[in-house]
Formats: C-alpha cells, sequence, structure tokens
C-alpha cells in the first residue's frame, strides 16, 4: 500500500573536480512509497530549482536497472540498503518515515568526483580498450551455429557478461581494487571458445592497464561481490588470478617477425 | 525538395547485390584521409564507428553518457530476428521479409526491407564470434524463441538481456579501435548544431557537458545514430537522456523528416502509479510467449484481487479476438485491445488502466523453474518495482511509449536530403513502415551499422576529393558555434519560474491524450492549439539555475525539452493529414465495424516527407510513393 514520508537528506555538494565539497542537509517532504529513490530526489531537485538554486547533479538514464549510469552510495552502501538493486530500481518504500539518509559519490581515486555524485568512470572503458574483447572485425565469420558451446559454459559466460560497469564493486572496496569488473569480463571470454586465441594476452593486458589507473589490488574483503547490483561472485575473480598465473608464466614476447610477409 | 529513393531495379533478391557492386569504392590508401562523424554509440552507432575504422577510415564518436557502453540500445531485453531457420520450421529470408513488410502495415519500403532481412543471418554469425552469449541449448547449439507478428521461432535471445549483450559486443568492438587509436571518443558531448556548407553536411557543433565548451568538428560525413523520439510523451520506455535535439537541427537544416506520426505503444508495460513518475519500465515482449493477457468479464470484478475472479468470469481478449496469433499479436494491434478493454471500464489496478498477464497456466504446465529460467530476471525486476510476486500474482500491465518507426527520411544507402548526412538506425524511417515487430529493432540497428553503412558511405566518399574538407575557421563553422551559443545564453536568461521538466509533463499529457493510442481530427486540432501555447509559455516561464559554462543538468534538460516542443507539434500535423488508419496510427474516423485499422491504400501508400520551411512557417509535407511489387497489399489479419 501506498504510504508518504518525511525524510532528511544529507547530500554530498561540489562543484566542480578542483572545489572542496561538503554536506548540505534537505528535507523531503510527502514522498510516496511508490516513487524511486531517483523519482525522490526528482522531487528534491523540482523544489530547489524553483528555488533558483543549483540542483542536485546525479547520473542517471535509463532507470530500469541495466545502463549502469546510476551511482550513488546510499547510506554507506554503494546503491543503498537493497541487495542485487541499483539506485534507480530502489524504491522509497525501503525506507521508514523520519529517516535520515546520507547521500554520497562513489568514492575511489581512479573515479574522481566532477560534481556533486557524479564521478569520472573513463578509467573501466580504459581497461576494457586494453583487451576487454575479441578481435573480430566485421566480415564474413562462419555460421554462429558451426562452434557448439555448452549449455554450462554459455550460461556460466552469460552471468559474468551481466555486469552493467557501474562502479560499485570499486565504491565498495576498502582498496578501491576493480578485480571484479576486470575479472567479469575475462570469465565471460574465457569461457567462451571464441576467446580462446587471446586469453591470456588479455588478462596481462588488461590487469596492466587496471594498475596504471591506480586501482588497488585485491585482498579478498568480498565487499565488491556484496555490492554488485547483477551478482557477479569473487569466482570470477578465482578464475582470472588462474589465468593471470597461467599469463604470466607462460609469457613470450612477441615474435619480432611475426608481421613480416 | 527531391525525394530520390534511389532503390535499385530488378529482382528484389538481387538488388543489394548489385547496388553493392554498382558503388564505387575507395582506395585502401585514401580511406584514411577521410574523416566520419558519429553521433550516439548505441548499436547502429557503435557498429558503424567500430566497423567505419576497422576499414581504415578516420573516426570520431560521440555520445552524451559517459561511456558508449551506455547507450539505450542496453535495455532491450526481447530478442532480435533473424532467418536462420535454425528450428527447420519454415523460415526463410523471403517470410522475415514479407512478416515485416505486413507487419509494418504495408508502409515500408519493400527493398529496404528485403535487404534487411538477408544480413540479419549475417548479425548473428558477427555476434556470435565476438563473444555474446546468446541462450543454447543443452547439444550446444542457439536457442530460439517466438516473438509477435511472426508465426515462426526466429528470435535470438540472451537471457533478458539481448539488447545489453549485442551492445557489449558492438562497444567491445569500439573500444578495441579506440585502443588501436582509430576511433577518437568523445563522452559526455552533444550534438547541438549540423554543419552545411552548399548544401552538403561537413560537420558537427557539440557541447562538452562537463565544461560547457562549445566545439565545432569538421568531417567529410557525417553519421547520426541517434534513436528515436519517445520521449516526446514525457513518459516512455526510453531512457531519461533519450532526445530528438540532432535529428531535429539536421531537419532545420535541410534533412526531411518522414511520417513523425508513426510512433509504437509497447503493449507490455508496468502501469503509471502517481504524478511523481519520471519513466516506464517494459515488460519484455516474449513473456506474450507463456503469459496470457486477461481482463474481468465484468465492471464489477475489477476490484477484486485476481485470484478471486473464476476462470469463467475472465475475458481472455487477444484470444477470442484473434485466435490464430492469440497473445502474440502484433504490438499495435495488442495495445489497442488493451486500450479498449480499460475504455470498456473493465481495466484492473488503482487506476484502472491496467490489464493481467498470467503465468499461472504456464508455470502449472511447464513449472516455476523452467519459468525462471526463462524469464528470471523481468520477473525480479517487476518485483521490484511494484512489491508483487509475478510467480504468484499475474503481473498488471499497461501500454507506454516505446519506439517511433517515423525518423529521418533516408534513400537507400541511407542517406538523407541533405548530402552527406548518413542516419542509422532508430533515427532513421526506413524499414518498419507503421509499426515495427519485435526483435527488430536491434536486427535493424545492427544491420545498419555493420552491413549497409560500411558498404553505401564508401559509394559517397569515393565522389568527394580527399582533403577537401572546410577548415575549422571556416564562416560556415563559426556561424554553427554562434548559433549554439546564443540559443544556451537565452535559454539560461529567461529566468522564469517553473523547471523544464514541468512543461514536458505538459507536453507529454497532451501528446498522449490527442495523439497516442488512438487519434482524431477534432483532438489533433486541439492538440495544434496547445502546444504553441505550452511553449510560448516555455520561452517565457523556464528556469535554469546556473550557466551554460558549467556541468547544468537542468540546461541539458531545457534544451532537449524546447525540441521535443516542436517535434510534438510535427507529429501532430503529420497525424491529422495522414486520414487512414495503418500500424501505430489509429484514427479513430477510420476504423473497421470490428474495431480494427482501416487503410486508405489508394489516397495514402506513401512515405511523408515534411521540410522545414523557416521559424513560424508551416513545413511543407512531400511524398514518396510506396510501390510493392512483391507483397500483396491485403488487409492485415491475426484472426
Amino acid at each position: 500500500m501506498e504510504k508518504h514520508l518525511n525524510l532528511t537528506l544529507q547530500v554530498w555538494r561540489q562543484k566542480d573536480a578542483m572545489s572542496e565539497g561538503e554536506f548540505v542537509e534537505y528535507q523531503a517532504k510527502h514522498i510516496s512509497t511508490e516513487m524511486s529513490f531517483l523519482e525522490m530526489l526528482d522531487v528534491v531537485n523540482e523544489e530547489i530549482i524553483r528555488k533558483g538554486e543549483d540542483p542536485i547533479a546525479f547520473d542517471h538514464d535509463c532507470r530500469e536497472g541495466i545502463c549502469g549510469m546510476c551511482s550513488m552510495v546510499i547510506n554507506g552502501r554503494p546503491h543503498g540498503p537493497k541487495e542485487r538493486t541499483t539506485t534507480c530500481q530502489l524504491h522509497m518504500r525501503s525506507f521508514d518515515d523520519g529517516d535520515t539518509i546520507t547521500i554520497e559519490p562513489w568514492r575511489a581515486k581512479p573515479f574522481p568526483v566532477i560534481r556533486d555524485l557524479i564521478v569520472d568512470r573513463g578509467a573501466f572503458d580504459r581497461i576494457i580498450a586494453s583487451g576487454g574483447f575479441i578481435s573480430v572485425p566485421t566480415g564474413a565469420p562462419q555460421d554462429a551455429n558451426a562452434l557448439p558451446v555448452s549449455k554450462q559454459n554459455s550460461d556460466l559466460a552469460m552471468d559474468a557478461a551481466a555486469c552493467i560497469g557501474c562502479g560499485a564493486c570499486v565504491a565498495a572496496c576498502p582498496n578501491a581494487s576493480a578485480m571484479l569488473f576486470l575479472s567479469a569480463k575475462v570469465s565471460h571470454l574465457g569461457y567462451l571458445p571464441q576467446g580462446q586465441p587471446e586469453r591470456y594476452g588479455r588478462v596481462r593486458n588488461m590487469v596492466s592497464q587496471m594498475d596504471a589507473e591506480a586501482f588497488g589490488t585485491c585482498t579478498n574483503h568480498g565487499e565488491c561481490e556484496a555490492a554488485c547490483p547483477k551478482g557477479i561472485t569473487l569466482e570470477t575473480i578465482a578464475r582470472m588470478n588462474r589465468d593471470y598465473i597461467k599469463a604470466s608464466l607462460t609469457y613470450r614476447p612477441e615474435i619480432a617477425s611475426g608481421g613480416a610477409g | 525538395m527531391e525525394l530520390n529513393s534511389r532503390i535499385p531495379d530488378g529482382p528484389i533478391e538481387k538488388s543489394w547485390d548489385k547496388h553493392r557492386f554498382d558503388l564505387k569504392l575507395v582506395n585502401p590508401a585514401n580511406k584514411r584521409k577521410y574523416k566520419i562523424l558519429v553521433v550516439g554509440s548505441g548499436l547502429a552507432g557503435a557498429s558503424a564507428a567500430a566497423t567505419l575504422a576497422e576499414l581504415g577510415y578516420e573516426v570520431e564518436c560521440f555520445a552524451y553518457q559517459d561511456s558508449p557502453r551506455r547507450a539505450h540500445s542496453i535495455a532491450a531485453q526481447g530478442g532480435i530476428n533473424a532467418a536462420k531457420n535454425y528450428q527447420n520450421d519454415g523460415d526463410s529470408i523471403y517470410r522475415l521479409f514479407y512478416d515485416t513488410v505486413k507487419g509494418g502495415d504495408f508502409r515500408a519500403r519493400e527493398a529496404n526491407v528485403y535487404r534487411l532481412a538477408q544480413v540479419s543471418v549475417n548479425i548473428i554469425d558477427q555476434c556470435v564470434a565476438q563473444g555474446v552469449p546468446f541462450a543454447r541449448e543443452y547439444g550446444g547449439m542457439l536457442d530460439n524463441r517466438s516473438f509477435g507478428g511472426a508465426q515462426v521461432s526466429r528470435t535470438f535471445y540472451a537471457r533478458g538481456q539481448t539488447g545489453q549483450q549485442l551492445l557489449l559486443g558492438a562497444y567491445q568492438a569500439l573500444e578495441r579501435q579506440i585502443g588501436l587509436g582509430k576511433v577518437k571518443m568523445f563522452n559526455r558531448h552533444e550534438m547541438q548544431e549540423l554543419i552545411v556548407v552548399d548544401g552538403v553536411a561537413k560537420g558537427i557543433v557539440v557541447r562538452d557537458m562537463v565544461t560547457g565548451k562549445v566545439s565545432s568538428h569538421v568531417a567529410d560525413a557525417v553519421c547520426l545514430a541517434t534513436g528515436g523520439y519517445g520521449n516526446v510523451f514525457f513518459l516512455s520506455t526510453n531512457a531519461k537522456g533519450c532526445n530528438a535535439t540532432a535529428a531535429w537541427r539536421a531537419y532545420k537544416k535541410g534533412a526531411a523528416f518522414a511520417n513523425p506520426c508513426y510512433t509504437q505503444i509497447h503493449p507490455t508495460c508496468i502501469p503509471v502509479t502517481g504524478d511523481h513518475q519520471s519513466k516506464l519500465t517494459l515488460m519484455s515482449e516474449s513473456l506474450r510467449n507463456d503469459g496470457r493477457i486477461w481482463v474481468p468479464k465484468k465492471k464489477e470484478d475489477c476490484g477484486k484481487p485476481a485470484s478471486q475472479i473464476p476462470e469463467e468470469d475472465r475475458d481472455y481478449y487477444l484470444e477470442r479476438k484473434y485466435p490464430s496469433f492469440g497473445n502474440l499479436a502484433p504490438r499495435d494491434v495488442s495495445s489497442r485491445a488493451a486500450k479498449q478493454v480499460c475504455d470498456e471500464g473493465r481495466g484492473i489496478g488503482s487506476t484502472g488502466r491496467g490489464v493481467y498477464l498470467d503465468f499461472s497456466a504456464a508455470i502449472e504446465r511447464l513449472g516455476a523453474k523452467k519459468i525462471e529460467e526463462k524469464y528470471g530476471n523481468l520477473f525480479e525486476m517487476y518485483e521490484r518495482i511494484t512489491d508483487d510476486n509475478p510467480y504468484k500474482t499475474p503481473m498488471r500491465i499497461y501500454p507506454a511509449s516505446h519506439y517511433t518507426m517515423g525518423g529521418l527520411w533516408v534513400d537507400y544507402n541511407l542517406m538523407s536530403t541533405i548530402p552527406g548526412l548518413f542516419v542509422l538506425g532508430e533515427a532513421n524511417f526506413s524499414d518498419h513502415g507503421a509499426n515495427r515487430l519485435g526483435a527488430s529493432a536491434l536486427m535493424q540497428g545492427l544491420a545498419d551499422g555493420y552491413f549497409v553503412i560500411p558498404y553505401t558511405i564508401g559509394g559517397y566518399l569515393a565522389g568527394v576529393k580527399p582533403g577537401t574538407r572546410i577548415s575549422a575557421d571556416d564562416p560556415a563553422v563559426k556561424a554553427a558555434e554562434q548559433a549554439v551559443e546564443a540559443r544556451t545564453n537565452r535559454l539560461v536568461g529567461i529566468g522564469g519560474k517553473q523547471t523544464p521538466t514541468h512543461f514536458h509533463r505538459e507536453l507529454g499529457k497532451v501528446m498522449w491524450e490527442y495523439c497516442g493510442m488512438g487519434r482524431n481530427e477534432a483532438g489533433l486540432k486541439k492538440a495544434l492549439e496547445i502546444i504553441p501555447q505550452i511553449r510560448e509559455e516555455f520561452w517565457k516561464d523556464v528556469r535554469i539555475p546556473g550557466s551554460g559554462q558549467e556541468l547544468n543538468q537542468s540546461l541539458e534538460m531545457a534544451g532537449r525539452v524546447a525540441d521535443f516542443l516542436e517535434v510534438g507539434e510535427l507529429m501532430c500535423l503529420d497525424a491529422l493529414e495522414r486520414r487512414e488508419s495503418c500500424g501505430g496510427h489509429f484514427r479513430e474516423e477510420w476504423q473497421t465495424e470490428e474495431g480494427e485499422a482501416k487503410r486508405d491504400d489508394e489516397n495514402f501508400c506513401h512515405v511523408a516527407a515534411w521540410e522545414h520551411k523557416g521559424e513560424g512557417a508551416k513545413p511543407v509535407r512531400h511524398v514518396e510513393p510506396l510501390k510493392f511489387d512483391n507483397v500483396h497489399l491485403a488487409t492485415r489479419s491475426y484472426k
């Protein structure tokens, strides 16, 4: 049943990357429990705009939990209190009348704040660009059914591929490690026969890019798994570590004359 | 304005092959001398940018989100069609072509649709090679499901996240090219103006959404892959940021806008709960494979819980009205049927605008586990939003704006009426006629990006001398930049009292009421009176805090709403002039006794393309006649 709530918000406000930020208090009145968390912020922002002040800037787009754009730490938890739920899919029925809610941006060195709750996640794209793909130019590959893939491997690949690249794993990790994000891609492509030729080079390149972006290392806290809205598991990290060790032991530099001809 | 569709002559089966051979080629060593701009990074944009870079062109790609992976293609759930006939159930390229032309209510170009059906099979091969984890059978072969408007199983899917997986495939191909330095990516940049010199597209002006800096990019060709204009309804299944600005700037610079009144209202969305609603969420059409749609037979039962309404008092209206397609009737037909039963007072839920989508029979037949395997994530999403468990109580659904078949007019090469400006994916008008079939949007986006534009743009560039790009200080560039700055300053300077969202919501109500699922002359005329009033009010009373020289989400929103206020008017104008019912365009004056759409092939078997004639002047309607040499014009029947 629909109810209405009065809430106090403590929101992180920061003009830009160069400025200092601070918490600012707002009152959110008569908030329907049917609203999503972002709709609650819309209502607060409408009020702020009418007063002529700068509304709270936050990233959002699809509002159905798949684009990975929304990114807020709510009461200390990335994406808030509900398991496997992005901020945009969190509904106000998860809160009680009179609650105080603290809202902050992702906090991690490789994700600098751009404004208020918006951060720069470009590092994730650069990690993918360093090897998170199968090198197959558009053309005429063989028939899709020419290469059978066991249902189990296909399902496991899909589980890992469900990552939405939101960065909650990094925000939750005490070391700001990007291991869960990276290992999800390594596992997705590693489970499939198409991903085998580049398997070991891929993991080496991606890890080296992750290090260059100043993400921390994994010390098995498991906070990432708990925060992941798509249920990516620590098992992917174990898989990736295995691949990485093998890649390090078997690494050979490219053959100098490999491109000759 | 001349609308030359450049459809190759000869038998339709051969036209694409012949056309590809007839297109001039660009010498491989010359490709790197051409620069192409791709605006948008969804399925069409990302696949085009990656493929053009692979061919050797210099590519720049622009997205308003923080990463190309976030484009709204990612939210497509159900699947992608392809004429693979892996199920041995009688599918073929010709049948996919036929179904798509018929599904579009005979308002699409035959040659374009045939090409789409042909390349559909290459798309699946390409995606599988990229590592897209499509659903598979135990033997390792790809699985298929059926979708609305078809009687064969030709839809490939990756759980309920097909759009996500296809987009990630294209995104990864794009990131690979970015890593190789072949594509320069501009995230958080929004296109604000098209640069046209002597009638030819030569570049774009963009605003950096972080710093507010306005800058120009000049090139040899521009591709718009900027999606549809469904957000004109305010409430829609589109992402909040989806907008018509890029397409609208192109329209104002001389690109014809075709069939703006063709909008798709998707039958299975979660109903509205209140005024705070910011968007609507789609529940994939694939659910109609196993879900049965019904409302109570008697009005007085509508308030009761579904479990207390006995089987004999339920009206499975789609199965009753359309026995051969049943719950898989096409989207336009299903949406109108839902509206009809709700108009009769038999709608369910607190607002009375809703129908049930019931899985109890399927759960009984297949078991909850099998249903979970097929639709688990959709059921979870539904429960998260509504707090109802669809394994136990039926889902409540209602139609919502979802897709726009209309868009910028393009020829067979996907080139608009402005030479050098190409339009891909949902942003163009070409393949779906007056109604798109389920699982065909992903197919078209990738067809355009992977397999059509890489050939056709070469044919255009072969006629452009390398090294003849305009310079960055060309007067046309400066004028376009100044127009953008002036518009920003005007918006910020209004200093009124209302928020941009307020005006957007007002517009949405008018559009939904008068230009939604049912349209009539009086309503459209009324809308054409109200919309200019809202627009006038907007330009007098909107309030945008802050300045144009910083990250300013109110300003971004206001710019988009300003354009929607003009797009909406053109939609109503087009709907008024199209005096027939076809597909998603249902004019209440033209219906059969049973309430089905009644086409007027004698007077309206054509594309209507609108030409901008200056601010305040009435746009001019041009006509491209449609010829049906292969599929014979017939009344669509799904009975």
